[in-house]
């Protein structure tokens, strides 16, 4: 989903700079807001960035013959909704940018957007989606680890449309020719980003029940907490 | 073996399998290029030349390297964090030590 450096025309590079701005400068107050509220969620902050830092930077075979990475930004989302990630999804894109000649500093905003802001929203739209319709918490991070995932492909996939519209196709023509590259390639990613989200999540449902119960993912059971019941 | 190791297991080699068939189908015959690259190659080769370059760009070993890095600090910090928070679930479950995790 890394938008080489330079090859976003001037006026996108700067128009999806503009469009990120405000999303990363209200990610970093949730951020701050998040560490001095609930200093508990320091670790899980930590967890969420780390998932998102090591899966970014693993490139995955695909069945289309290509391969891509996953994003990573799904189960930051899903845990302390998706602003937390404008900012760290935007770390870890400035850090490619700058040490790995991946992604870059024009295109930083075009794939903050497709990368921080949209994906993380999408997987959490879709995770909030499979709990309203009476999913259990771990269907709910299947579908919005993967959702998360494949969204940020298709809006990179629309941004590279927008700024290079097929000459015979226009932009829908450019789209699919873009969707051809990035989608198709991004399904099975997708799924396997998704598995692995469960198998973070069942961990996590083992070890931080609290956060858990605290940040509204799990309901609170009598069972786990005895000492509240007592008193 | 309890259900939940099982359900654990099957996770794991579902994820590997995900990505150890495809390799394994095609013969090697694929080369597995990455898809942001083939992006760029096909804009270059419509004509578009970039207007500005990467502040830096490291060789292909050391790229490899930093990327091996970005991974590593990932994974050790999320190590680091599921490693405390099972240990104080371990400790939390010894009677007479909630006080130690009372957030």
């Amino acid at each position: 989903m890394h938008i080489a450096e330079g090859f976003l025309p001037a006026g996108h590079a700067v128009g999806w700079t503009v469009a990120a701005a405000p999303f990363v400068v209200h990610g970093a107050r949730a951020v701050v807001r998040e560490v001095r509220e609930n200093p508990e969620s320091t670790l899980l902050l930590g967890a969420a960035g780390a998932f998102t830092f090591v899966l970014s930077a693993i490139k995955l075979p695909s069945v289309t013959g290509s391969s891509s990475h996953p994003t990573g930004t799904g189960p930051g989302a899903i845990l302390f909704r998706p602003p937390v990630m404008a900012l760290l999804g935007t770390v870890v894109l400035l850090f490619q940018a700058l040490l790995l000649a991946h992604g870059g500093l024009t295109t930083l905003g075009a794939n903050a957007v497709a990368f921080a802001v949209v994906g993380p929203w999408a997987g959490y739209g879709a995770y909030r989606l499979s709990r309203a319709a009476g999913g259990g918490l771990l269907p709910g991070v299947f579908a919005g680890v993967a959702v998360a995932d494949l969204a940020t492909y298709v809006t990179t996939s629309l941004q590279l449309a927008l700024a290079f519209p097929d000459a015979t196709g226009g932009l829908a023509g450019a789209l699919v020719k873009f969707l051809g590259v990035f989608a198709l390639t991004q399904v099975p990613l997708a799924i396997g980003e998704g598995l692995l989200g469960v198998l973070l999540f069942r961990v996590l449902t083992v070890n931080a029940r609290p956060e858990l119960e605290r940040l509204g993912l799990l309901r609170p059971a009598a069972t786990e907490q005895p000492t509240e019941e007592a008193r | 073996m309890t259900r939940r190791h099982l359900v654990t297991a099957l996770l794991v080699l579902a994820v590997v399998a995900l990505f150890a068939l495809p390799l394994l189908l095609d013969g090697g015959t694929s080369d597995y290029a990455g898809t942001d690259a083939a992006v760029t190659e096909e804009l270059e080769a419509g004509g578009y030349t970039p207007w500005f370059e990467s502040v830096f760009s490291p060789a292909g070993e050391v790229e490899s390297g930093l990327f091996a890095l970005q991974a590593a600090l990932g994974g050790g910090v999320l190590g680091y964090v599921l490693g405390r928070l099972r240990g104080r679930r371990a400790t939390a479950a010894r009677p007479g030590a909630e006080r130690a995790d009372d957030a």
